[in-house]
């Protein structure tokens, strides 16, 4: 009983330290004062004032762009490199491939984006949108290498041996049978690519050019200058969205499961 | 156990006539994983509309066997032949065969109808023909009424059916039962066993059984190989396995048995005088022909249905008999385990059927009695 | 043992057989050179340039550097133009080498209280009854999902001496009319950052090392006869040792690079070498010493990135 209590203050205690600072940076971006500490009343100045500011709408819109590209090549190459990593276990430099998927992960973004950078400029490769673009898919593919390959080490092979069996030969088995059934993973692995890549400051600040600047290279920008409850408003609309989209995953799993309890029962009953 | 002999099969025996072609060679086949051997220089033949076991305890390679065949796994040396054509190089997705999995392998993303359509749709047949088939089987395993249902909504019996009727509904040259029945309780094992044997009388297909559950081997099949360590210890029917093992091994491995080492004192033949064993004492008298010769150490082998128990001393003591107290009594229902401690220290167990409804056992712990059997009731085994 | 009859004969029905052409399937290997090729030309090419421009001069050009070599059939030049000057210099100047101390002390600190903070949180997680637990999940995992900018400046208008702690304290009693808290641009304020963005990195691993531990273990150590503190050590806490092995990891390297949480939460005087890299990068433009300083964090960091990812792949 003494550990439920204590358990109980850690968790609140944890999540308010984890939630506060969020829902204060919330609140204020409806704060009509300019001033952090001062309520000036509720207001929506500060969004109608980010909507004018051209710079601001314009770098979202490449944010956007960039994370929707990236997210979609870093699928389809993380997703290669997980069956890689889990079908393939013979191939010739395993070893240094499964290095270059981990490492990525914790590598400090400055020798990532300095060190991409200096190949595009050895290569004469113009930096901008699509410098940004490579330089977060190669990041972020990692994450979705990590995503499917959890999946793919649970997922049964004999559901594959079995369409084989049945005449389907190995490409159409991939389509019609492995990529149906691990597509939650997928599908998890673009969202995660996706908010990597509209997060990132660091690897973008390195590789981006004239005309590419994304929303976290404008942020930073303005917030150097102090905070300006412009950029609360943003930030607000940005954790609306990822809220949104991860609220609405969730359900999707909750109806999910709950479908799959149903069935459950419905078999046990005949 | 006797019980497990199986229904009485039809007139086959295509492996007793010189003249049939085996329709499944294995031939000197070898698989190695690394350095580990799980198929080691196996020759086997296999004939049509046979319901063939492999049977034998896990690691054995009878799973690898299977696997081979239906090109899975490639063998390391030695060919196999379907109908005298060899598989080698041909990839699973163009083998005349198909498999029923050890997990069903039902795809959870589809429906039952859509599953049994899969293999089909592959040939790219007639929507028509596809549908017609599709009814067909869902007919023959009585599932018509759950064709739209998704796997996860049905029973652990009807998952089975479900897979079965995917595996036959392309009309496999050979049906592959990876241990079919492992994952349903005893009773549901049962009766699916005899609507296996029904099922493939009806079609006339090859079946070949992957399996380490002794029962359901000699229940379904017309002939097992029993294997140990990536080689074929028996091919037989399940009678002559039961009846005549020719190993230790095999002898062991199916149903329970007594085994007494000894020597060989004579061997005269089956007519004239029979082996003769001394057991440290105990003197054995088998009627058998066996090519041990004089001196050699064998094991004789007996069935604990085989062994008498009398509480009177028999009348003939000097062969085949032992005096002894009870040690052990195992009450198993329709009969019960008697394990008998011989004077001379050895244990031989004898099964006695419970004709009568005995509450109170005309036998116990510490009771003095002798054992014996008939010349015929046991087997030397020369290995 | 088989019973063998007789030789193969022409079967009944002849089939034709067709052995499969693409056996070694070219799809196959797609899959694996695709991600191969991308990794090696994008990740590890880029490590041999960096190499590489950290050893020459820098140039006013752009790019502000002049070439150690071009094309490979130049060997002998490249050597004989091969310049430590860069690394003398960060040799000479203790600037550098206080940074790369100080991010060592400030990732070693952080990653002690990522620990302190961390392991209540994934226990008490792990403890929570099963229904909860997705859902304690989900909220840790939540504030990972929204922008790590914008979770580093809600804290500069918490943190700044005329921020909303200040307003707290004042409120409260704790501080006078007048007085602030003087923690924004200081160490403290990058602990509380760094502490803040990498909590969810630390609390996951634990607590998948945690909530697999088999409960009746407990149960059995108390009915040996030991009392629950002493099976906390002696029992949970090496078998969540991980758990605590991969998110000291997953935390401690990338902190000793970080360059946000110093730049927009520390002082003039909170030198780690992410932040001195960016300088030099972006304010001197001095892409090779940039470059050396990129070598030498990486030489720093080799042993726990190799050592990270031999768990990682132990575990996959």
């Amino acid at each position: 009983m003494k550990n439920s209590r204590f358990d109980a203050t850690v968790l609140t205690l944890g999540f308010a330290f984890l939630y506060i600072p969020i829902i204060i940076l919330v609140i204020y971006s409806f704060n009509a004062s300019r001033l952090v500490t001062v309520w000036g009343g509720f207001s929506l100045t500060w969004y109608r004032e980010m909507w004018s500011n051209q710079g601001l709408m314009d770098a979202a819109w490449v944010t956007a762009r960039v994370a929707v590209i990236s997210a979609t090549i870093a699928t389809v190459l993380g997703t290669l490199a997980a069956l890689t990593l889990v079908r393939f276990r013979k191939i010739p430099g395993r070893l240094l491939f499964s290095g270059m998927i981990y490492a990525p992960l914790v590598m400090p973004e400055v020798i990532t984006g300095l060190s991409l950078l200096l190949l595009f400029v050895s290569l004469n490769v113009d930096r901008g949108f699509w410098t940004v673009i490579i330089a977060h898919t190669t990041f972020s593919m990692c994450y979705v290498a990590i995503v499917v390959q959890s999946r793919l080490l649970t997922f049964d092979r004999s559901l594959e041996e079995a369409a084989l069996d049945l005449g389907c030969p190995p490409v159409k088995t991939f389509f019609r049978i492995t990529l149906p059934l691990i597509l939650p993973a997928v599908l998890a692995g673009w969202m995660l690519a996706f908010t990597l890549s509209l997060d990132d400051l660091v690897i973008a600040s390195f590789n981006t050019g004239p005309g590419a600047t994304t929303l976290p290279i404008k942020i930073y920008s303005q917030v150097r200058l102090g905070v300006t409850p412009e950029i609360n408003a943003i930030c607000t609309i940005l954790i609306g969205l990822v809220a949104l989209g991860v609220i609405a995953a969730s359900i999707a799993t909750k109806r999910n499961e709950v479908r799959r309890q149903r069935d459950e029962q419905a078999a046990a009953a005949g | 156990m006797a019980k497990s002999l199986g229904p009485v099969k039809r007139k086959f025996s295509p492996w007793t006539d010189p003249a049939s072609v085996p329709f499944i060679r294995f031939e000197n086949i070898t698989k190695k994983f690394g350095n580990f051997t799980a198929v080691d220089n196996l020759t086997l033949d296999i004939y049509e509309r046979e319901f063939f076991a492999l049977l034998g305890p896990s690691g054995c390679g009878k799973t690898t066997l299977m696997r081979m065949l239906a090109g899975f796994e490639e063998p390391t040396e030695g060919r196999i032949l379907l109908q005298g054509k060899d598989l080698a190089g041909v990839p699973p997705y163009r083998r005349p065969t198909n498999m029923m999995f050890q997990s069903y392998a039902l795809f959870p993303h589809m429906t039952v109808e859509k599953n049994i359509a899969f293999g089909l749709e592959q040939d790219k047949l007639p929507k028509g023909e596809i549908e017609a088939r599709v009814q067909e089987m869902l007919k023959l395993v009585k599932l018509e009424q759950f064709a739209k249902r998704k796997p996860s909504q049905l029973s652990g019996g009807q998952r089975q059916r479900v897979a079965l009727a995917r595996s036959l509904a392309k009309r496999p040259k050979v049906l592959l039962l990876d241990e079919p029945l492992g994952a349903l309780d005893k009773k549901l094992r049962e009766e699916t066993q005899f609507e296996l044997t029904d099922l493939q009388h009806t079609l006339g297909l090859t079946f070949l059984i992957v399996t380490h559950d002794q029962e359901e081997a000699m229940t379904v099949s017309d002939r097992i190989a029993v294997m140990d360590k990536g080689v074929i210890m028996q091919v037989a029917t399940p009678a002559e396995i039961y009846e005549a093992p020719n190993s230790r091994y095999v002898a062991d491995f199916i149903g329970d048995i007594n085994i007494i080492e000894g020597n060989v004192v004579s061997n005269q033949g089956a007519a004239t005088g029979g082996v003769m064993l001394d057991c440290d004492g105990l003197k054995i008298v088998v009627d058998q022909e066996c090519p041990a010769s004089t001196g050699d150490r064998v094991a004789f082998a007996i069935r604990p249905e085989k062994v008498r128990l009398n509480i009177d001393p028999p009348t003939e003591t000097a062969v085949n008999a032992g005096a002894g107290e009870v040690y052990d009594i195992g009450y198993l229902g329709d009969f019960s385990l008697f394990l008998v401690k011989l004077d001379d220290g050895r244990i031989v167990r004898a099964a006695q059927a419970n004709i009568q409804r005995l509450v109170d056992r005309p036998l116990t712990f510490g009771d003095r009695v002798w054992v014996n059997w008939s010349r015929d009731a046991g087997l030397v085994l020369t290995r | 043992m088989a019973i063998d009859t007789l030789s193969p004969q022409p079967p009944s029905k002849p089939e034709p057989v067709i052995a499969d052409p693409s056996r070694r399937n070219p799809a196959r290997w797609l899959v694996v050179a695709t991600p191969y090729l991308w990794l090696l030309l994008f990740f590890a090419a880029p490590f041999i340039i960096i190499f590489k421009i950290s050893l020459s001069d820098t140039a006013i050009a752009m790019p502000p550097y002049t070439p150690v070599f071009e094309g490979f059939g130049k060997f002998g030049e490249f050597f004989s133009q091969l310049d430590f000057e860069n690394y003398e210099f960060l040799a000479s100047d203790s600037l550098y080498i206080k940074s790369y101390l100080n991010s060592l002390r400030i990732a070693a600190i952080s990653t002690f209280l990522l620990l302190l903070v961390g392991y209540p949180m994934a226990l008490a997680m792990a403890r929570a009854k099963t229904s909860l637990r997705p859902i304690l999940v989900m909220m840790v995992i939540l504030p990972f999902w929204t922008s790590f900018l914008i979770r580093v400046y809600a804290w500069i208008g918490i943190l700044k001496p005329e921020g909303l702690l200040t307003l707290l304290f004042q409120t409260v009693g704790l501080l006078g009319e007048g007085e602030q808290v003087q923690i924004f641009r200081t160490d403290y304020a990058v602990f509380i950052g760094i502490v803040y963005s990498y909590l969810p990195f630390m609390v996951l691993p634990l607590y998948a090392a945690l909530e697999k531990m088999d409960h009746t273990l407990l149960e059995a150590a108390s009915d040996l006869g030991c009392p629950p503190w002493k099976a906390f050590w002696r029992i949970t806490f090496p078998l969540s040792l991980p758990g605590v092995i991969a998110g000291s990891l997953i935390c401690f390297i990338p902190i000793t690079g970080e360059f946000v949480i110093p730049d927009l939460l520390g002082g003039a005087d909170t030198l780690m070498i992410g932040k001195t890299l960016w300088t030099e990068f972006f304010s001197s433009r001095d892409w090779p010493l940039a470059s050396s300083i990129a070598v030498i964090l990486l030489g720093v960091l080799v042993i726990p990135i190799v050592y990270f990812q031999n768990q990682q792949q132990k575990a996959g």
